[in-house]
């Protein structure tokens, strides 16, 4: 028996594990998801691939307080517009934070989560979720 | 060469959760209410045009343009649905103004409908996140109430709106239904009970939120020469239009207005050859109250970012400047999606003959709707007059 | 020399005070001092050994300066992998930006498919098979509730690219101890694992361990006196020193590796989140022993020496004690929500 979905998660796998977008070489604007025609130059677009670096800070957010059953163990949880340095804006969860400590203009980064299973039996989409960036020390020596 | 486009009769049934009728029982009510308040003859509707979002996910049935006839014995007439998600309603009627006013069809009939309440809740909110962007924006949570959530926030934060604003488009449009048989609250709410109930998505509580409904709303539309025949208040269509933005709130360039609303508010009322001071009375499309001030702003009525200030002032209240949503809007009549626009125009039609007891707008000579689809990636709207 | 080219952590966020998990089960909730762990790592709702290894790695290519179209081979080992049958590895490989052009497997041996991936890929590197190899450790791990297990089982992963150009450390040796010895184990379709209580003592953990140090000691020639740190698999902060004691091992030496006391024990990613601890601020020059323990039962032993060249890559991705210390508490409902101990929720 066929299980649902499949296909239609794979074709993402590229763009959703590591924000691979594209840019249009004509207008010099970055795109995520991917686009097959540039909005702004149409045929005279050239699109490249591009992988985005993954930072941004949060343009807005809310805390979900009523979700569908997939979504309820995660409940509350942000979802927010983050703006990609390189100019698009993603929407995605944010993790990582108390829901109270979120604010617009958060420097945050992308990280590797379960987006949600179809069912106990079925496929496991993995994807991006975005959390306030780290503090990281170089230690110094004993 | 093009005609006039009148409205000859309405129909609209009650909104609510209709337990004991199924989609077919609500499709034919509104179709028959509005065929006896024209006054036509069955045998002389030419086609029928349906608004309807999702019949096929809500309640496993597509193909209700064939139902529709066939349910009303209405023959081998052309028969066939339109879909723009929340603005499927408005499509329709879209639809058939083009129709008749270019000459295909001399009378038609609009139906708008959905039966929302035979699915679970996940089903019901997953069905709704199908108008937004569901691959990149719903799968991963963001579920349809949650992207006007975040349209608030912006709005919050870049104009300082306030959360008691979100809440009187909310008493205000409850004091509206009070008066309004069909809605599906017919009864006041204090502003400190919308301000406590609870929050589906930060800042969006549940009393800022259109229900979950069930319900059908009918037009008889014709050309002006037939409409005459049929009744003594004609209500015309001055102009209907429609424009698109993107389908995701991401790739919008401003996340506190709606493009599409913009434009196609200013095309309607170009092409009536109207101010927004000759309007009388408007219906928003409150899926959410602050989507009522956002089109608020867009439609000009109030100054960008100010919209919440105008509804504190009670511009919007009936006998205020302009009036908004006298039917109780998405909020209070209730949202059974496809029925919406449709029900838009039953209730400008009730205002312009001055049929809308208890909730009359006096002297209103122009009307105006509004009806968007998903976030603002559809907008409709229609003008209507005497 | 084949030896560790970059290497990276990953700790969830959330705690649970074991004496929390006391309370639950009407236990003394100073058991924390009995078992040497106070605190334990738990996984969110939305994380699991796939996510975690790929932050792991995602590290670790940082850290190494890593070109990731040049790994060959990706392993990782885990008893907690997402799915019964589909790899962990391809999910990890495709996320990292790995070529299609590499070899792949899941490993399990209970908590050293880790460092069986370590000596895998050091078979590859040193054979000119692949230029780097990428071998995770990484576990949520189960513990039954009301279980004695249940106040250690911890979550975390550590990836490792081995190579042999510039290492920051050097892989000078291994050897390992192997045999059928059922002390802990999990039968396909049980939720969670059963344990032979005291067995797990001596005739397991001690044997294993302890033959794998002296089997690599007469290897290399070497006493305990010639090596600075020492890290074994920690499945509780008792037994590691009790090992160390059974070697002659000064305490001190021990002491830095200790991380279950504040994580407990990340199985499959234990004893190599003890090394990448020891990594994190040892000085060049510096020899580490460690000794994982698998049951069922097994131990990889190892000698690694750090290298001059580790100094160039400090500073650039979280260290162990960046993650130790970023926290959020959660309580014993939260925790059993999140671990999906809840049945009726699914």
């Amino acid at each position: 028996m066929a299980e649902k979905g499949v296909a239609q998660v794979w074709r993402n796998i590229r763009s959703i594990y590591n924000i691979q977008g594209n840019v249009c070489k004509t207008c010099d604007t970055h795109f995520f998801p991917p686009r097959l025609v540039c909005p702004n130059c149409r045929r005279k677009g050239q699109l490249e691939d591009f992988k985005f670096k993954g930072l941004g800070i949060i343009y807005t957010f809310t805390i979900v307080r009523q979700a569908p059953e997939d979504f309820k163990r995660q409940m509350p949880y942000v979802v927010a517009q983050v703006e990609l340095d390189e100019g698009a804006r993603i929407t995605a969860q944010i993790v990582n934070v108390d829901p109270e400590d979120v604010k617009i203009g958060m420097r945050v980064r992308a990280c590797f989560r379960k987006i949600t299973e179809y069912g106990g039996g079925g496929l496991i989409v993995y994807g991006y979720k975005f959390e306030p960036v780290l503090k990281v020390t170089g230690h110094p020596y004993p | 060469m093009t005609r006039r486009v009148a409205i000859a009769g309405v129909g609209i049934s009650k909104f609510g959760e209709l337990w004991e009728q199924s989609i077919r029982d609500i499709t034919l009510e509104a179709g028959m209410l509005c065929i006896f308040d024209s006054g036509i003859r069955g045998g002389d509707i030419d086609a029928i045009c349906i608004g309807n979002m999702s019949a096929g996910r809500f309640t496993g049935q597509e193909h209700l343009g064939a139902l529709a006839a066939d349910m009303g014995g209405l023959g081998n007439i052309p028969s066939y649905s339109v879909e723009a998600a929340c603005a499927s309603g408005g499509a329709a009627v879209r639809q058939a103004y083009m129709a008749i006013r270019s000459g295909e069809h001399d009378a038609m009939m609009v139906l708008g409908m959905e039966k929302m309440s035979d699915v679970t809740q996940t089903e019901a909110m997953n069905t709704m996140s199908v108008a937004s962007d569901w691959e990149w924006e719903g799968l991963g949570g963001a579920t349809f109430p949650a992207l006007y959530a975040l349209m608030a926030r912006r709005h919050m934060y870049e104009y300082g709106t306030t959360e008691e604003q979100l809440s009187l488009v909310t008493v205000k449009n409850h004091a509206n239904a009070a008066h309004n048989p069909y809605a599906q609250f017919q009864r006041p709410v204090p502003l400190e009970v919308v301000m406590r109930s609870g929050f589906i998505a930060d800042p969006i509580r549940v009393l800022h939120s259109s229900p979950v409904s069930d319900g059908a709303a009918g037009l008889v539309m014709c050309s002006e020469e037939k409409a005459r025949e049929l009744t003594d208040t004609p209500i015309f269509i001055e102009a209907s239009t429609q424009a698109s933005d993107t389908l995701a709130l991401h790739d919008r360039k401003s996340i506190t207005r709606m493009d599409s609303v913009i434009i196609s508010s200013r095309e309607a009322l170009k092409r009536a050859g109207l101010e927004m001071d000759d309007i009388g009375v408007i219906e928003l499309h409150d899926s959410f109250t602050i989507s009522e001030i956002i089109q608020m702003e867009d439609i000009g009525i109030a100054k960008k970012g100010e919209g919440g200030k105008v509804v504190e002032e009670g511009v919007t209240q009936i006998g205020g400047k302009f009036p908004v949503n006298t039917s109780g809007g998405l909020k209070a009549r209730g949202h059974p999606i496809g029925a919406t626009g449709v029900a838009q125009i039953v209730e400008l039609v009730y205002q312009l003959r001055g049929e809308a007891a208890g909730r009359q707008v006096e002297g209103a000579e122009r009307g105006m709707a509004v009806n968007i689809g998903g976030t603002g990636a559809t907008s409709i709207v229609h003008i209507l007059g005497r | 020399m084949v030896g560790i080219v970059g290497y990276g952590v990953y700790v969830p966020r959330y705690r649970i005070k074991t004496a929390d998990i006391a309370n639950v089960w009407g236990a003394d909730p100073n058991i924390g001092k009995a078992l040497g762990v106070f605190e334990k790592s738990v996984p969110g709702p939305d994380e699991d050994v796939a996510t975690i290894s790929v932050e792991a790695a995602r590290n670790a290519i940082k850290y190494g300066k890593v070109d990731a179209t040049k790994i060959g081979a990706v392993y990782v080992g885990s008893e907690s992998h997402p799915y019964a049958v589909k790899p962990t590895g391809t999910i990890v490989a495709e996320a990292i930006g790995c070529t299609a052009d590499i070899t792949c497997a899941d490993y399990e041996f209970a908590c050293k498919a880790g460092t069986a991936a370590i000596q895998t890929c050091m078979g590859l590197v040193k054979s000119g098979m692949v230029e780097l190899g990428l071998a995770i450790g990484s576990d949520t791990a189960q513990g039954r509730p009301g279980d004695a297990l249940e106040y250690s089982a911890a979550a975390g992963g550590v990836a490792i690219i081995v190579g042999d150009k510039k290492p920051v450390a050097t892989i000078e040796d291994t050897v390992s101890y192997t045999t059928d010895t059922p002390d802990f184990w999990r039968r396909e379709g049980e939720d969670f694992p059963s344990h032979g209580a005291r067995f797990t003592g001596e005739p397991a953990y001690f044997r294993h361990v302890g033959e794998g140090a002296k089997s690599l000691l007469r290897k290399t020639n070497t006493t305990v006196d010639d090596y600075d740190y020492f890290v074994f698999h920690m499945p509780n902060g008792k037994f590691p020193l009790s090992m160390g004691g059974q070697l002659r091992i000064p305490p001190e030496k021990l002491e830095d590796g200790l991380v279950v006391r504040s994580i407990g024990n990340t199985y499959s990613a234990s004893a190599m989140m003890g090394l990448a601890r020891i990594l994190d601020i040892a000085e060049p020059g510096s020899k580490i022993f460690m000794v994982s323990y698998g049951s069922g039962a097994g131990s990889d032993a190892f000698v690694i020496k750090v290298e001059k060249e580790i100094e160039k890559h400090r500073g650039e991705v979280p260290t162990v004690d960046d993650y130790i210390e970023r926290k959020t508490y959660v309580d014993y409902s939260v925790y059993a929500k999140y671990r999906r101990k809840i049945v009726a929720l699914g």
